[in-house]
């Protein structure tokens, strides 16, 4: 069983990384990757999420919009299929989630907001978290699955941005052709980036 | 395109998204599924047609309730308009193109969090009228469209030698010349192409180059 | 009324909710047959596919596919334990999918390379028909690959042995490398190789390198370039499906008898 997490764990992490292999997240990672200090911010904040996220939307998928999951309010209703509604019900919940999240770390840990206050607004509409959740439910994970592969999503996305952010800071001292500079190399290094992680795909669990 | 039926401002509100205020070349917008649909070109067109259609409606429905919605709930009532419209998008998609939708899996559900949807909505559609704000949201949807499918052509014909599924270029798999280039399909090919767009954009107009 | 009250707040999205809803629902459930039947006319056209009975290039109608597949395809459900014809259940509405989730219609898979952890008590078995006579049986495959499982069909000979065709119609492996097991050239190097060798045992394998003419190297196949773990994925799937704790028992019963 513990091999089974682990696998799964470093399958989400390195091997399907959502920045690096499914692109997810891109807007923010090429946005805010500019300086180490604040990658690491939105790094936190993105892992804190989508853990979160995913949680919650495995427990609305499966006891609220899969076929047959209104089986456990009364047998009657276990014919009804809300699949359809499942983009609106994890943006939803996404959503109200970081507002949540915006409230609680506003009254109880204001250093920690201080640091990720301005991010989580961000997270909302980052693709990486409704992505996973949906990735979640493509794959039919259970509970524990759906866990672990948050906690390696979100693990792998901030290991992309702090990486891609160390680059950038050194690029700085770099003569790179005006055209390219900024967004451009952006995309390069990304890419460069890939490539490495492309590594990864070979390892089987 | 009729002039005479647009006057100056809407032509604008098209045109400009194209070239000069492109989504996703200068406002780093909506990459990640031009990155992911690419590697062919059917999957590209069915996603720009899509998200075309996605943000110009809800650029359309969100200018409409703007002076109706109460500003503390905006960002969330938003959310609503698109997510409604992108599900009644992927249903159609479902029932009409099935494989190409398969093909497509998580990123049709991700145009809800396309920063180019939200992005426009917030920035044009609340401030403006109806139908500039329609305009507004199919010309964005439409500069998304070019780099998608300027890069679905170029992956898709590098990479495997074909245009839509016709051999252009016989792969040697298949008994021709053509050695199809791997890296052009794999994730990272595509992130070249992109920057290789943005440096010839820039170079065109050097006014959208960064200081950094 | 006051636009930042919470009264409005609550009505004005009550209203839309109401409205956003109405429209999504009337999408859904507009749209549900059709996406019901595309599924099924999907699965026909694979099945078409792999038997011969429809030619990869040729573009047919959602009524034709049906018709063709109605005239010439049956289906029946395989007892993987007993290797008999399970008669209990009604092979149009079972689904292997879902009977991953009951306990009475699944079991842990024994050891393989194909990563199937638990596998149904039962599978689909498809025989296509010419003239009342069964000239091909066609068997649902899948296994996982470098990047994602591959699900695909194999169609064997009357003989039980010998390849027909076969055919990958989902995977994610990498385009141009693994993604070559859906290139009809190769899937055409399969056909007339030998599943078992004399002993009954599952030999057929994909290689590393290229393997000769089916008749003078019947248990080997072509080796995908640049895609060795894709090609190990197809070998593990092959011996995992055609093994005695799946189709095996029943494909070497029929043999012994000789009968279908």
């Amino acid at each position: 069983m513990l091999e089974h997490y682990l696998g799964l764990f470093i399958k989400s992490a390195f091997i399907e990384n959502m920045a690096l292999a499914f692109f997810l997240g891109m807007c923010s990672f090429m946005a805010v990757s500019r300086r180490v200090e604040t990658a690491i911010g939105l790094g936190a904040a993105v892992i804190f999420v989508l853990v979160l996220a995913v949680a919650v939307s495995n427990l609305i998928y499966n006891y609220l919009l899969r076929e047959g999951a209104l089986g456990w309010v009364h047998p009657s209703l276990a014919s009804i299929d809300l699949g359809f509604l499942s983009f609106l019900a994890y943006i939803g919940s996404i959503a109200a989630l970081v507002q949540l999240v915006e409230m609680f770390v506003d009254k109880y840990a204001p250093r920690l907001y201080s640091a990720l206050g301005i991010f989580l607004p961000l997270i909302a509409v980052n693709c990486a978290i409704l992505g996973a959740a949906l990735f979640m439910e493509q794959r039919d994970y259970n509970f524990g699955d759906s866990l672990v592969f948050a906690i390696g999503s979100g693990i792998g996305w901030a290991l992309a941005i702090i990486g891609m952010a160390s680059i950038r800071e050194k690029m700085r001292y770099s003569n790179v052709p005006p055209g390219l500079r900024g967004l451009g190399m952006a995309f390069i290094l990304t890419g460069l980036m890939a490539l490495g992680f492309l590594a990864f795909s070979g390892i089987q669990l | 395109m009729t002039s005479t039926m647009l006057g100056k401002k809407e032509r604008q509100a098209l045109i400009d998204p194209l070239f000069n205020n492109n989504p996703i070349a200068l406002q780093v917008l909506g990459i990640c599924s031009a990155l992911a649909v690419t590697t062919k070109l059917d999957k590209a067109i069915v996603m720009a047609i899509s998200l075309t259609l996605v943000t110009g409606f809800s650029s359309l429905s969100i200018s409409l309730i703007r002076n109706l919605v109460p500003t503390n709930v905006r960002i969330i009532i938003q959310l609503t308009i698109i997510a409604s419209l992108v599900i009644i998008a992927d249903q159609i998609l479902k029932a009409f193109v099935p494989t190409i939708s398969k093909q497509l899996s998580v990123y049709v559900g991700l145009i809800i969090t396309n920063c180019i949807v939200m992005g426009r909505a917030e920035a044009y559609a609340l401030q403006n009228p109806p139908f500039l704000s329609f305009l507004d949201g199919i010309g964005n949807g439409l500069g998304y469209s070019m780099i998608l499918i300027v890069v679905g052509v170029i992956r898709e014909l590098f990479g495997s030698g074909k245009i839509l599924g016709y051999t252009i270029l016989k792969p040697v798999t298949e008994g021709g010349w053509y050695q199809p280039n791997g890296l052009l399909i794999m994730a990272p090919g595509a992130l070249f192409i992109i920057a290789i767009l943005i440096w010839l954009l820039r170079t065109w107009k050097p006014e959208q180059q960064e200081k950094e | 009324m006051e636009r930042e009250g919470s009264v409005y707040t609550v009505i004005f999205t009550t209203i839309l909710c109401g409205i956003c809803s109405v429209l999504v629902a009337s999408a859904a459930v507009g749209l549900k047959d059709r996406q019901i039947m595309n599924k099924i006319l999907d699965k026909q056209h694979k099945i078409l596919l792999v038997s011969g009975l429809a030619g990869a290039k040729e573009s047919l109608s959602r009524s034709e596919i049906q018709e063709r597949y109605k005239q010439n395809i049956e289906t029946k459900l395989v007892n993987f334990e007993t290797g008999e014809y399970e008669t209990s259940l009604d092979p149009a509405t079972f689904d292997p999918q879902r009977a991953l989730k009951d306990p009475n219609l699944s079991k842990p898979a024994p050891p393989n390379g194909a990563g199937i952890v638990n596998m149904s008590k039962y599978g689909h078995i498809y025989f296509v028909k010419k003239g009342g006579q069964v000239e091909e049986v066609i068997i649902p495959i899948q296994g996982r690959g470098l990047w994602s499982v591959m699900y695909g069909f194999l169609a064997l000979d009357k003989d039980l042995n010998t390849v027909r065709g076969i055919i990958f119609y989902e995977h994610g492996e990498t385009p141009g490398l693994g993604g070559e097991i859906e290139n009809p050239r190769w899937c055409q190097l399969w056909v007339g190789r030998k599943v078992y060798d004399d002993t009954g045992k599952v030999q057929l394998s994909v290689i590393k390198g290229t393997a000769g003419p089916p008749d003078t190297d019947p248990y080997r196949v072509d080796g995908l370039s640049g895609a060795t773990m894709t090609s190990r994925g197809v070998t593990n799937l092959i011996q995992f499906w055609l093994s005695d704790s799946v189709y095996g028992k029943f494909l070497k019963k029929k043999r012994e008898q000789g009968s279908l």
